[in-house]
C-alpha cells in the first residue's frame, strides 16, 4: 500500500506546451504543438496557417500575368528577388520570349545578392536562437549593405517589384557595377570574421554538431531540397544540376554538409552550407561582373501586352531555401488559368517531426532554426 | 561609520535604517549604472551606438526613464495564479541579494555587520534566490515558467558546490571566515616586492579557484553562457514571463544586485577588497570604497564582455560542466593550495 503511493507520487506527466504563434524563435507564427517528457521532446507536430494569404487564389484573380510579380515577393519577403526571377522565368519560357544578355547578367547578380543577405538573415537568427546576439547584428550590417543596393536600383528594401516580364522595370544605375564590385571585396573577410566569432565557437559546436541529424535517405525520401539537402552530404542544386538563366556560364562549386565536427546532416553542417554558400554566391557575382555587358536595353523585350498561347509549364529555381517551382497554366484570357507555388520551406518543414524526436527543447529551437524557415513561404 | 553617523543624527535607531541603507543606495545606484552600462557595452561590441538620447549626454537617464516606465505599468496578476506568492516572489528575490550585501567590507571604515562567520552566512542567505525563484516560477501557473524555474534550481544548487569549494580554499589561507579580516589580512605590497597581498598573487592555485569561481559566479547570476533560466529564445523568458512592471523590475534588480554581490565577494577574496593596489598610497576609508567598487565593476563588465560574445549552453551540458569538470577540479585544486600552505 505505502508502494504504491509513493510510486504515484513519484509518476511523471508528459506535459503539452505550445510554442508559437508568438514565440522568439519559431521565427514567424510557426506553432509547435510540443509534448514533453521533462525536457526531452517525444512528440512535435507544426501547425501551420497563419499566414496565409491566398497567393494562388489571388493570381488567377490577376488581369495581367505581371501583375502576379508583386504577389510572388511577397511568398519568401527576405529572398523576393529571387521569387521574382523564378515566376518570370516560367511567363518568359511560357511566352518563348529571349531576354538580353545584360538583363541575364543583371538578375543573376541581384539573385545572388539576395541570396546571400537571405543567408545572413537565417545565419544571425540561427545564432540568436542559441543565444548568441552578436552575431546576428554583424550580420545585419553586412545584410544592409546588400539593401541598400537593391533600393537604389529599385526603390525599395524588401519587395521590390524589379523584374518584370521580358526584362527589368529599369535600368540599374552607374553606380552599380562597382558598388556591387565593392562590396563582394569587403564581405570576403567578414565571412573568416563570422567563422571566427560563430561557426568554429566550440559551445555553438557544442549545440548544433549531432544535433538533428537529417540522413540522406531521409532528405531525399521528404524531398528535402537547398541547404537542408545539401547538408545531408547530398549534392543537389538547380544552378548545376539544371542550369536555369546563365547560370551554366558560372563556374562554382556546391558545398555539402561533410560531418567535420559531428555527424553528416546535423545541424551545424546545415549551417555551415550556408556560410560556403555565400562565398560562392560573391565567385558567380565576381565572374557575372566581369562578363556583363555595359550597354543595351533592359526594356527591349518586354511585351506591351502579354498576349499567351494555351499551355502550361512548370519552372524551379534554386533559391536559398530550396527548390522552388511555379507551375503556370495559362488560357487564353489575360490572367492565368492557375498558379501553383511548390516552396521549399513547406517541404524542408515537413521532416521536423522526423527529426526532432528525442531531442531536448533547446535543440528543438536549433532545428528549427537551421531549417532556415520563412513562414510567409511555407503558407503562402 | 555608525558611530560617525550616531554623532550627527541624535536619534540612534534613525541612525542605524541610514546605516543599513547604505548598501541599499549603492544598489539601486549601480543598477541604474550598470544597465545603462550594459546596453552601452552591447552597442559598442556589435559595432552600434547604443542609447544616445534620453537625458542628452550618452542617453545616461534612460535607465531612469525605463524605470518610471516600469512603475507606470499596469499590475497584471495571471487569473490562475497563486496570487500571495505572485506577489512575494520578487521581493523575496531582492530581499535576499540586499541581505548578503550585510557582510561585504565596503571599506576600512563600512561594513554593515562584522559578524565571525560572514562568509558562510553570505553563502547561506544567497540560497534564497532558488527558493524564491522557484516560487516565481510555481505560482505563475505557467508552463514556460515552470521548466525555466526547474532549470534554474538544478543550475543554482548544482553551482552552488564550486562556488563554496574555491571559497574554502581562499578560506584555508586566510583562516578566518569575517570578511573584513581576511581584506585587512591582503594589505601592503611585499610578494615580489612590488606586487600587492592580494591572495591570488599570494598562492598560485589560487589563480585556478579564482578561474573556477568566475565560472561559477557566471552561472551563479544566470549570465550567458549559463542563462539558461530564462533563455528568451527558448522558454520566452523562464520564470519571469507572467511577470510585468515593476514586479518584474524586481527581478531586474535583483539580478544585477546578485551580478554585484558575486563580483565584489570575488574582489574581496581574490583582490584585496578595499586595499590599494599601490600600498599606502591613495588607501583610507574613502579611496578604499573606490577602489573596492572599482574592482567589482571591473569583474562585472567582464561579465557583460562574455554575455555578448559567446552562445548559450544546453542544460545538459551546463551540468556536465558543474559536475564533470568543475566540481572534480576544485576539489583537487582546494587540496593543492591546502598542500601548498603547508610547505610554504
Amino acid at each position: 500500500m505505502t508502494n504504491q503511493i509513493t510510486a504515484n507520487i513519484h509518476e511523471t506527466k508528459e506535459m503539452t506546451i505550445n510554442m508559437g504563434p508568438q514565440h522568439p524563435s519559431t521565427h514567424g507564427v510557426l506553432r509547435l504543438e510540443v509534448v514533453l517528457n521533462g525536457e526531452v521532446v517525444t512528440r512535435v507536430h507544426p501547425h501551420i496557417g497563419y499566414l496565409h494569404r491566398c497567393f494562388e487564389k489571388y493570381a488567377e484573380a490577376m488581369d495581367d500575368y505581371s501583375k502576379v510579380i508583386p504577389y510572388t515577393d511577397r511568398i519568401d519577403y527576405v529572398s523576393a528577388m529571387n521569387q521574382e526571377h523564378g515566376y518570370v522565368i516560367a511567363v518568359e519560357k511560357l511566352l518563348q520570349l529571349e531576354v538580353p544578355e545584360r538583363v541575364e547578367y543583371v538578375r543573376v547578380i541581384l539573385a545572388e545578392l539576395q541570396r546571400i543577405a537571405s543567408h545572413l538573415l537565417g545565419i544571425g537568427t540561427f545564432g540568436l536562437d542559441l543565444g548568441a546576439f552578436t552575431p546576428f547584428l554583424y550580420c545585419f550590417i553586412e545584410r544592409e549593405k546588400i539593401l541598400t543596393i537593391f533600393e537604389k536600383i529599385s526603390g525599395a528594401r524588401l519587395l521590390y517589384n524589379y523584374i518584370c516580364v521580358g526584362g527589368l522595370m529599369r535600368d540599374v544605375p552607374d553606380s552599380f557595377k562597382p558598388e556591387t564590385a565593392d562590396f563582394v571585396k569587403t564581405f570576403r573577410p567578414k565571412i573568416k570574421e563570422l567563422n571566427d566569432l560563430l561557426s568554429y565557437n566550440q559551445i555553438f559546436i557544442d549545440r548544433t554538431a549531432n544535433i538533428g541529424v537529417l540522413p540522406a535517405e531521409v532528405a531525399l525520401n521528404y524531398a528535402a531540397s537547398g541547404p537542408m539537402l545539401r547538408g545531408s552530404g547530398v549534392s543537389w542544386d538547380l544552378r548545376k544540376n539544371d542550369p536555369y538563366s546563365i547560370y551554366d556560364r558560372f563556374e562554382f562549386d556546391i558545398p555539402v554538409g561533410t560531418g567535420e565536427v559531428g555527424t553528416v546532416g546535423d545541424c551545424w553542417d546545415r549551417y555551415m552550407v550556408r556560410v560556403r554558400e555565400m562565398e560562392q554566391s560573391l565567385v558567380i557575382i565576381e565572374q557575372a561582373l566581369e562578363q556583363m555587358p555595359d550597354e543595351g536595353n533592359v526594356m527591349e523585350a518586354v511585351p506591351k501586352r502579354i498576349r499567351m498561347k494555351e499551355g502550361e509549364i512548370y519552372v524551379r529555381t534554386e533559391t536559398p531555401r530550396g527548390e522552388l517551382g511555379y507551375y503556370i497554366i495559362s488560357d487564353k484570357s489575360s490572367s492565368p488559368f492557375r498558379v501553383k507555388v511548390r516552396a521549399p520551406s513547406f517541404v524542408n518543414l515537413s521532416i521536423l517531426p522526423a527529426i526532432s524526436r528525442g531531442a531536448l527543447l533547446s535543440d528543438l529551437v536549433a532545428i528549427v532554426g537551421s531549417i532556415d524557415i520563412v513562414l510567409g513561404e511555407v503558407d503562402r | 561609520m555608525l558611530e560617525f553617523l550616531e554623532n550627527i543624527i541624535p536619534s540612534s535607531p534613525v541612525a542605524l535604517v541610514v546605516f543599513a541603507l547604505f548598501p541599499m543606495v549603492i544598489i539601486i545606484v549601480y543598477a541604474l549604472f550598470a544597465i545603462w552600462l550594459e546596453r552601452k557595452v552591447a552597442g559598442f561590441i556589435q559595432d552600434r551606438l547604443g542609447p544616445m538620447r534620453t537625458g542628452g549626454f550618452h542617453g545616461w537617464a534612460q535607465t531612469i526613464a525605463d524605470m518610471l516606465k516600469l512603475i507606470q505599468k499596469e499590475d497584471i496578476i495571471p487569473k490562475d495564479a497563486s496570487s500571495f506568492l505572485f506577489k512575494l516572489a520578487p521581493f523575496m528575490i531582492f530581499t535576499a541579494s540586499y541581505a548578503a550585501f550585510a557582510v561585504i567590507p565596503f571599506s576600512s571604515g563600512y561594513i554593515g555587520s562584522n559578524i565571525n562567520i560572514g562568509v558562510f552566512y553570505l553563502l547561506a542567505i544567497t540560497s534564497f534566490l532558488t527558493i524564491s525563484i522557484i516560487m516565481a516560477s510555481w505560482a505563475s501557473n505557467n508552463k514556460w515558467s515552470l521548466v525555466g524555474g526547474m532549470r534554474t534550481a538544478a543550475q543554482m544548487v548544482s553551482y552552488e558546490v564550486p562556488t563554496i569549494v574555491t571559497v574554502l580554499s581562499v578560506l584555508i589561507v586566510a583562516g578566518s571566515m569575517n570578511l573584513m579580516t581576511i581584506t585587512e589580512m591582503q594589505t601592503g605590497n611585499d610578494i615580489m616586492g612590488f606586487l600587492p597581498n592580494w591572495f591570488i598573487f599570494q598562492n598560485p592555485f589560487l589563480i585556478v579557484a579564482f578561474a573556477i569561481f568566475a565560472i561559477s559566479m557566471l552561472a551563479e547570476s544566470h549570465r550567458v553562457p549559463f542563462d539558461l533560466p530564462e533563455s528568451e529564445s527558448e522558454l520566452v523568458a523562464g520564470y519571469q514571463t507572467e511577470y510585468s512592471g515593476m514586479r518584474w523590475g524586481m527581478f531586474m534588480l535583483a539580478e544585477y544586485a546578485d551580478m554585484l554581490l558575486l563580483s565584489l565577494l570575488g574582489a574581496t577574496l581574490f583582490f584585496g577588497g578595499w586595499n590599494s593596489p599601490f600600498g599606502t598610497f591613495m588607501s583610507g576609508p574613502i579611496w578604499g570604497f573606490g577602489w573596492f567598487m572599482l574592482k567589482g565593476m571591473l569583474l562585472v563588465f567582464v561579465m557583460m564582455w562574455i554575455r555578448w560574445t559567446l552562445p548559450r549552453y544546453r542544460v545538459d551540458q551546463l551540468m556536465h560542466i558543474c559536475w564533470s569538470i568543475l566540481i572534480p577540479l576544485s576539489f583537487v585544486n582546494f587540496v593543492l593550495v591546502a598542500l601548498w600552505e603547508m610547505i610554504f
